[in-house]
């Protein structure tokens, strides 16, 4: 429904869609079954610290986080609060001062720059394409430095253009011919060219158009569910960190950690008044975007089939969370809202109060399901599974529970979704919450 | 200079002179002495400032004749944005030309005396101007010259007041490069029987030796003084705004970032 | 002293024929009789051009190399440019002289001076104006140092340099002219010889002039060949 919609969603190979907090758990037993798991470096910061000469603050100041294999951490913050410092340490595009960084249980401190460097994918904001080289030879770069074989270039060269969807043709155009869109995707692909263990990612995105950067960002998710790399990415906009981030790594000015969580835990639970400050007064919204209808407790309806005794759906609808009873079909799937003059008789009859509208499925993000409950004027959604079975009812008040909307901001909510008169008076007028 | 041992063996004679022709040279210019072919007096200070005088005078009256010609020019089609092939391909064509062509070219066709070697130095100052002030002017920043108008100023006040003063560095660059080479190829003059400081190198017969290395080392001085005080002069004239943060580095250096490297660390 | 003058080693030649020839005219028989004793001042030149170019190249590119890597050396070998090239040539070429005595290696010890100003300055800045993201993309990526410079900024310098070599070779054909002055012949030496001959000022000039466009198409061309991403436009 709504799902095409959602900033937070992106399509899947089968065309499915659903927020990808939730499904990177969900996948990689699947994924591993169909491909090798491609290979993945656990980094780890140990009170990195980075100090100019002459400057008083560091840049960074002892950080210490832990990146897990095959996830993306976002370094945001404020700008000057040392992400891109702290991101390009890792690569020793700047030295450590103090403290260490391990790939894999090995410092960086260990191994000849250029050697680590090309073991690690690294995509900036302006790109840096080199304007001489076509295509093709800037995905080759460093494949070619690590001397592999031309047929085997070219046939990672072919590969990662049609893993970043650029067409065939593109492979032996300059950057000069490409667009901002297609430059970013060769300078992704160019990143993954050796198949590195590790991404450092500094406002990949940062350069483009909203609409561009939106289609890119999923188009790097999709991509990430694939190859599963552990990313490192640097972004000044919490958005996009909430909306790429398997973990968040919020930095304040001086480099100093405010807190390191998943997205859902930041927006749940901000670590100070910097951290609430900086996810922003509508962090409960966004929280929106983490979570899908299936991740929280629904409430229970009557299901009543045409011709059933009316005494049987009586008592299903005392037993149910609300009062209002769906008609389903045979299959279970609902109907619409039964209105009472279908228990005029011994038997239900299929009067319907109004449709089922709008349906929403388990797998669709709060925030669409919302958007619907909103826009449709009503406080009752049912909430249907893959078979299109009735599974539960999703209502105002639940979404509101499950965000434990502080009291202050509470007030706020009930507003938005004043039922408008109209049609559905009588459906709510009946309606008493459990 | 390479001069210790009593100097460097000449490769055509075979002895050593190289310091007491350098020594003879500077007497050369001081003090008078005979002819090489006997009964005249040459070289000294005299002489030496007289060659001076009609050096300087012809050429600054060729860089002042092509100044009037090619800045006027340069600042209009700059100023309209026109004319790029012309500007841009005189300073080609001027640099192909070889100064010793363009003086025979004069000498054969056109005629000896003083107004034809002004006029083919004028044609030699011409293009490194035009093309100079051309550059410099397109270099405004559109922006600038944008809201001048946008705050009513007629197109004569813009140039004046916008595009010329930000377009003196680019303008003083050419007018160097005109005068290095008006000054150099004023040592031709006596070909064409104008008296300079090639004089004494032309009629090497009359001067000798010392006559022709006291010219030369005289008219090195002069172009790099010249040059000098232009750098200096245009440093003078350079509205201050346009010097902040610009290297020190004299004349036509300093419209090459030089000095405007950055270090490769840039942390957020 | 007289192999001192270099003016007096030139090989003044008669001219006989006509009456065109002796009243100084423009003589197009004449041209077509005595081309043969163009050939060899054209080959003079031709030699000087390269020589000096080839060796100011060498030069130039050691020192902007190092003036890439430390950066104090650029602006006063910069400046040191600069003020040898506001030497007239005349001058330089007899200063030399009693330093390199007369001949070819004198002629090119000058004529490689004037040519650093345009190669050094624009071998420097084309290095330096490579943009910051490309380096640092590059050394990202794991290039080392010496690649970065030889498989990123040298090539995208190449614009600039052959720029810088263009204005060289054609100045440097301009300025040979006067080589004569060091005793190194070229197509200066023949004007030189019979500057109130028509036939001869053409000549000699003109074909001093085709040199330095010949060069210039050369270079142009090289430079084309060498950067065929400067052709390539946004499709």
């Amino acid at each position: 429904m709504g799902q095409s919609r959602d900033l937070h969603i992106f399509d899947d190979a089968a065309g499915r869609a659903y927020p990808r907090e939730v499904t990177a758990p969900q996948t990689s037993p699947n994924s591993e079954a169909v491909r090798p798991r491609p290979q993945a470096a656990t980094l780890e910061f140990r009170s990195a610290t980075k100090r100019y000469p002459g400057q008083e603050d560091a840049a960074v100041d002892g950080l210490s986080l832990t990146v897990p294999a095959g996830e993306i951490c976002v370094l945001v913050g404020p700008s000057g609060c040392g992400k891109t410092t702290a991101m390009r340490m890792v690569n020793r595009m700047i030295e450590i001062t103090e403290g260490d960084i391990l790939l894999d249980d090995r410092s960086v401190r260990d191994r000849a720059p250029a050697e680590l460097r090309r073991e690690i994918g690294y995509a900036i904001q302006q790109i840096g394409l080199f304007p001489h080289l076509t295509v093709a030879a800037n995905v080759a770069v460093v494949p070619r430095l690590l001397g592999w074989d031309r047929d085997r270039i070219e046939a990672r060269v072919r590969e990662l253009l049609e893993l970043v969807s650029l067409e065939e043709g593109t492979a032996e155009r300059y950057p000069a011919q490409l667009s901002g869109g297609q430059r970013q995707r060769v300078g992704v692909a160019r990143a993954l060219a050796a198949d590195p263990p590790l991404m450092l990612m500094d406002e990949p995105f940062g350069a483009i158009d909203p609409i561009n950067r939106e289609r890119l960002q999923n188009e790097f998710l999709r991509l990430q569910a694939e190859i599963r790399k552990t990313v490192v990415f640097v972004t000044h906009d919490i958005d996009e960190a909430i909306k790429m981030g398997d973990r968040i790594a919020v930095l304040r000015a001086g480099g100093r950690l405010a807190q390191y969580a998943s997205p859902a835990e930041l927006l749940m639970y901000p670590a100070d008044e910097f951290v609430e400050d900086f996810v922003g007064a509508d962090r409960a919204l966004k929280r929106l975007a983490l979570q899908r209808v299936r991740d929280i407790d629904l409430w229970s309806a009557a299901t009543v089939r045409s011709g059933e005794p009316v005494d049987e759906a009586r008592r299903k609808i005392a037993e149910a969370d609300i009062d209002m009873p769906v008609l389903v079909d045979d299959h279970g799937r609902p109907q619409g809202w039964l209105s009472e003059r279908g228990f005029a008789g011994e038997r239900v009859r299929p009067e319907l109060r109004s449709r089922a509208e709008p349906l929403v499925e388990l797998d669709d993000v709060l925030r669409d399901a919302l958007a619907d409950l909103i826009e449709s004027e009503v406080h009752y959604s049912p909430v249907v599974d893959s078979g299109g079975r009735l599974a539960g009812v999703l209502s105002l008040e639940v979404i509101s529970q499950t965000l434990h909307v502080p009291p202050e901001r509470a007030r706020t909510g009930p507003q938005l979704v004043d039922p408008a008169p109209g049609e559905d008076d009588a459906v709510s007028a009946e309606v008493e919450p459990a | 200079m390479a001069a210790r041992d009593g100097g460097v063996t000449d490769l055509a004679t075979g002895g050593p002179f190289a310091a007491n022709a350098f020594v003879e040279a500077i007497q050369f210019l001081v003090a008078p002495r005979e002819s090489v072919t006997g009964g005249v007096q040459v070289g000294g200070v005299d002489e030496m400032l007289t060659l001076t005088a009609n050096h300087l005078l012809l050429s600054f009256a060729a860089l002042a004749i092509a100044c009037v010609v090619a800045l006027p020019l340069g600042l209009w089609l700059g100023h309209i944005g026109k004319g790029e092939f012309l500007a841009i391909s005189a300073s080609n064509v001027g640099r192909a030309v070889p100064t010793l062509a363009l003086i025979a070219f004069f000498i054969a066709f056109v005629g000896i005396g003083f107004l034809n070697v002004l006029v083919a130095l004028t044609l030699l100052a011409i293009p490194p101007l035009l093309t100079n002030t051309y550059v410099g002017v397109r270099g405004v920043d559109r922006d600038a010259v944008d809201a001048a108008r946008g705050m009513g100023m007629s197109e004569p006040q813009i140039v004046r007041r916008v595009e010329l003063p930000m377009s003196v560095r680019s303008v003083f660059g050419g007018l160097q490069l005109s005068a290095i080479s008006v000054v150099a190829t004023a040592i031709l003059g006596p070909l064409a029987s104008v008296e300079t400081l090639g004089t004494p190198i032309v009629s090497v017969n009359v001067y000798g030796q010392p006559g022709l290395l006291g010219a030369s080392i005289l008219v090195a001085a002069l172009a790099i003084l010249i040059y000098v005080l232009l750098a200096v002069a245009q440093r003078g004239l350079t509205p201050r705004g346009l010097k902040a943060g610009r290297s020190d580095a004299p004349g036509i250096l300093r419209r090459i970032p030089f000095l405007q490297r950055q270090g490769s660390a840039q942390p957020t | 002293m007289s192999a001192l003058l270099p003016l007096a080693q030139l090989e003044i030649r008669s001219r006989r024929g006509g009456t065109c020839e002796s009243e100084d005219g423009f003589c197009p028989d004449w041209i077509a009789d005595n081309l043969d004793r163009y050939v060899s001042p054209l080959l003079e030149h031709v030699v000087l051009t390269v020589a000096s170019v080839g060796i100011g190249f060498a030069i130039a590119f050691a020192l902007a190399l190092l003036a890439h890597r430390r950066e104090w050396v650029s602006a006063p070998v910069g400046a040191l440019t600069s003020v040898l090239f506001t030497i007239p040539s005349v001058a330089a070429f007899l200063l030399l002289v009693p330093l390199t005595g007369l001949g070819v290696l004198t002629a090119i010890i000058a004529l490689v001076a004037y040519t650093q100003v345009f190669l050094f300055r624009n071998i420097v800045n084309g290095l330096s104006n490579v943009a910051e993201e490309t380096k640092d993309a590059a050394r990202g990526m794991g290039l080392t140092d010496r690649q970065v410079l030889w498989r990123v900024e040298l090539p995208l310098a190449v614009p600039e340099i052959l720029a810088g070599v263009r204005i060289a070779t054609v100045t440097t054909v301009n300025l040979a002219t006067l080589a004569f002055f060091a005793g190194a012949g070229g197509l200066g030496a023949q004007i030189y010889t019979d500057i109130t001959f028509r036939s001869n000022v053409v000549v000699a000039g003109g074909l001093a002039i085709l040199l330095a466009a010949a060069f210039d198409l050369m270079v142009l061309g090289g430079q084309r060949l060498a950067t065929p991403w400067r052709r390539a436009t946004a499709a």
